[in-house]
């Protein structure tokens, strides 16, 4: 957060001595709030005052690390004002009180699903492993090594440092979380995080507890942290995540500036069309990693896309270069689809493309990085534009067919094309690109 | 330092917009938290979900649960009824799709006899929307709100190309409810709020459709449109922003691929049926997180499971 000069200016020690090159401490307090000067510059700042400031100037919220995965970090709470900066991830619990074919099968099932949607890999990042006391630590230490052994990060739930300690001496190295710290075992927890180098999960019942022994925790000088949901509803959990982000980011709470986890999997246990709807309203309100009971592809699809919408940089458009794209081997007698250089659209182009197996050059014009409605509602993407992207590519001399396939969407295109250019036949495709399979096969 | 939980109101609401005649007449808006935000204060008015039939007969083949939820049902009073006994369905939304001149091409005429067919098999609120073509909506819209007279039925909606004639012939006319239709963009929903009040249609007679795109497919600028129209609406007070919103859901995802690819065509992706119901629900819960008053939806378990989250979190 920023300081005002006005509260740097009250940590100074006032005497106009100008060692700092400033003539007033007030001139040189208002130089540091505007971040032209740096605080070193005065040579008599006491201790506590340089604390004070240190504290102050410290992000509003957290980056926690969680194997390659950064989480927190974020600066604003909607992200039109600026940009969010670190995705939510998902994970799929499992307890240790499962049996092994149960503990096999599910994660069989969440490793089918991994695939690439505009150049980011979507799977489950995590694995979120709860073990009580009655389980005892063997169990747990096994059903952690399954877990590992996906490759994907381990989150362990256990509020029993006894049980914790005994299953990080046998499996510290495949863990990434420590979850389960409370107002009762938070210095065993913190011993077993910090020796084990781990992040430490601080369980959230209540608001107003986990604050406290976040306190406690950061007090004692643990700052990897971060909150685990354990509300017992829909309403709190939801609840807590929005406050938690809140109270970090509009009103400098430092104790609550830590990412979130979230177990939808207890919130509605079973309930997969529920955990769906709520992973998806902690997608876009501030849960940091996503427990659910399963994930297939029924369910990853619509969420990962979802998550990579919101995640996006407002500032900096999802752009891809124009050009040829040759696919499936094609020469230059493939017929020639036009599209627009909107990521999202050259990915679902291209994808549908491929899967025809049909050689085909995708022309890719500047459209402004819109997509194809988008575009022609910009008049980025028009029989002018269309017509010129061709004349000054001099696509005529690379491309041997004289085909060329138009989206459904801008069939009204047509005509005007054809007058442009009397060479090409024009030839209006499907509306949606998936339809572009069937239409490319029977189009040779 | 403890942790007191600081609720945030504003001093600004949404408006409150009915729909509907009689006990199972609805309202929309009213809030003055952020949206989903019932912590800060109760919810006046809980977002609702509308079902959603088209006056086309659907192709169920890929889709037993749906199949199974209108069988029986052989006339399009009938599929109304089954839909409007859905649970968690507050409204229907008769959607003619057979409307559009590029298809079916269905005359005005025949649209009001279907919308009166239906307004009298259903009693919860009706809504009706368009073919997306703006000359033909608006020949439709006219004699839907003469058919569907005294229902205060809420027509989705008026554009800028139409929204002169559709806003004369439904609110103005009948006192029906109209929806703006903007495409995905603050200043454009508020323009269009501007001249349709400028027209005399008052404020509570107007739900704003701010526009919609499928999780994935451009969904950020929905999400980011509604937070922006929010703010406005509430920190800023900004009075032609402060319609409710209806979002259809349900035009929108069923046309996506993850909705219509066939299994047998990608069996790893599994039942389709399944896509398509996690689909429109993950776009209907992020549309309600960024501030949609009511959504529009098509399958009976994505409206059973939006409707007992919404409920869950008052
Ligand atoms: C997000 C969005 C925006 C974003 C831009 C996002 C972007 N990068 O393009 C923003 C907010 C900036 C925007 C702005 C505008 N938008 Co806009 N926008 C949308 C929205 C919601 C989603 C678009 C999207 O991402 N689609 C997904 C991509 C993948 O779709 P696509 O490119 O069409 O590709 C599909 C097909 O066309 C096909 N396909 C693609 N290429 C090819 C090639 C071949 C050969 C074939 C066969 C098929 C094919 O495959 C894809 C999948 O099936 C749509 C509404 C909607 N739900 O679609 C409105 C929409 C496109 N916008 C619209 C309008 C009017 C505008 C504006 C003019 C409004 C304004 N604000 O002034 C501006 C124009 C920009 C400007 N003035 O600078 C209208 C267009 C109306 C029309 N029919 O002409 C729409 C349809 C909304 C509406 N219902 O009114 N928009
Ligand atoms: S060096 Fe420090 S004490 Fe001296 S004028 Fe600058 S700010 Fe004030």
């Amino acid at each position: 957060m920023a300081l005002k000069g006005l509260d740097i200016f009250k940590l100074t020690p006032k005497t106009n001595c100008k060692d700092c090159g400033s003539p007033t401490c007030m001139a040189f307090s208002m130089k540091v709030a505007q971040g032209a000067l740096s605080i070193d510059k005065c040579p008599h700042m006491s201790p506590e005052a340089l604390a004070t400031l240190a504290a102050a100037t410290e992000p509003p919220m957290k980056t926690i690390s969680i194997g390659e995965h950064k989480l927190g970090g974020e600066t604003v709470m909607f992200r039109h004002e600026k940009t969010y900066v670190n995705k939510n991830i998902f994970a799929i619990d499992l307890c240790a009180g499962m049996d092994d074919a149960a503990v096999d099968a599910k994660l069989a099932e969440v490793d089918k699903v991994d695939y690439e949607r505009i150049g980011e890999r979507m799977r489950v990042e995590c694995v979120y492993v709860s073990v009580d006391a009655e389980h005892g630590a063997d169990r747990g230490v096994a059903v952690v090594k399954k877990a590992a052994a996906t490759g994907r990060d381990v989150i362990l739930r256990c509020c029993d440092a006894a049980v914790a300690g005994e299953i990080l001496k046998a499996a510290a190295s495949d863990v990434k979380v420590l979850a389960g710290a409370n107002g009762d075992n938070w210095e065993a927890m913190n011993a077993l995080a910090t020796e084990h180098k781990l992040v430490l999960g601080v369980c959230c019942k209540d608001l107003s507890a986990a604050h406290d022994t976040i306190e406690k925790l950061e007090a004692a000088g643990n700052k990897n942290l971060i909150i685990n949901i354990c509300a017992d509803t829909i309403k709190d959990a939801f609840s807590f995540a929005v406050q938690i982000r809140r109270a970090a980011l509009k009103d400098s709470d430092r104790a609550f500036g830590y990412p979130t986890i979230v177990n939808l999997s207890r919130l509605a246990p079973e309930d997969y069309t529920m955990q769906v709807a709520l992973a998806s309203l902690f997608t876009v309100r501030y849960g940091s990693v996503v427990v659910m009971g399963r994930m297939t592809y029924a369910e990853a699809l619509p969420l990962f896309g979802l998550r990579q919408n919101i995640f996006t940089d407002p500032q900096k458009p999802m752009k891809v270069e124009p050009g040829i794209y040759p696919l499936n081997g094609a020469d230059e007698n493939a017929v020639l689809a036009v599209t627009v250089d909107f990521a999202l659209t050259y990915f679902v182009v291209t994808g549908e493309i491929e899967r025809s197996g049909v050689p085909t050059n995708l022309l890719i014009t500047d459209a402004g990085g819109y997509s194809v409605l988008t575009a022609w509602a910009a008049g980025k993407f028009s029989a002018n534009t269309i017509a010129k992207f061709i004349e000054e590519n001099d696509i005529a001399s690379k491309i041997k067919s004289r085909t060329l396939i138009l989206p459904g969407k801008v069939a009204v295109l047509k005509g005007e094309l054809e007058a442009k250019l009397p060479d090409w036949k024009i030839v209006v495709g499907p509306n949606e690109a998936i339809q572009l399979v069937r239409f490319l096969k029977d189009f040779k | 330092m403890p942790f007191v939980s600081k609720p945030r109101t504003f001093n600004a609401s949404i408006n409150e917009t009915v729909l509907g005649v009689g006990d199972k007449a609805v309202t929309l808006g009213g809030m003055n938290t952020l949206p989903l935000y019932f912590f800060d204060a109760p919810a006046k008015n809980p977002p609702i979900v509308g079902i959603e039939i088209t006056d086309v007969d659907g192709d169920f083949a890929a889709f037993p649960e749906l199949a199974a939820f209108y069988e029986g049902a052989a006339t399009i009073a009938e599929r109304a009824k089954k839909a409007a006994a859905a649970e968690g369905a507050k409204f229907l939304c008769l959607r003619f799709e057979g409307a559009d001149p590029a298809g079916l091409d269905r005359s005005a005429a025949e649209c009001a006899a279907i919308a009166k067919e239906v307004a009298e098999a259903i009693d919860i609120p009706l809504v009706i929307s368009g073919s997306k073509n703006v000359e033909k909506d608006a020949e439709i819209f006219a004699a839907c709100a003469e058919a569907t007279s005294g229902k205060n039925v809420l027509f989705l909606s008026a554009r800028e190309e139409n929204y002169k004639t559709v806003g004369a012939a439904t609110a103005l006319a009948y006192g029906q409810k109209v929806g703006a239709e903007s495409s995905v963009d603050i200043n454009l929903a508020k323009q269009l709020n501007v001249v349709m009040t400028q027209l005399g249609i008052a404020p509570a007679n107007i739900v704003m459709n701010l526009g919609s795109a499928a999780a994935g497919y451009g969904f950020e600028y929905v999400a980011s449109t509604m937070d922006r129209v929010k703010a406005a609406a509430l920190e800023q007070n900004d009075n032609m922003l402060q319609m409710p919103v209806m979002t259809p859901i349900s035009s929108e995802t069923w046309s996506v691929k993850e909705s219509i690819m066939a299994e047998q065509d990608m069996p790893e992706w599994g039942s389709q049926e399944e896509r398509a119901v996690a689909m429109e629900t993950v776009t209907a819960s992020a549309v309600l997180a960024s501030g949609s008053d009511a959504v529009i939806l098509r399958h009976p378990k994505s409206v059973k499971t939006i409707a007992a989250m919404i409920a869950a979190l008052l």
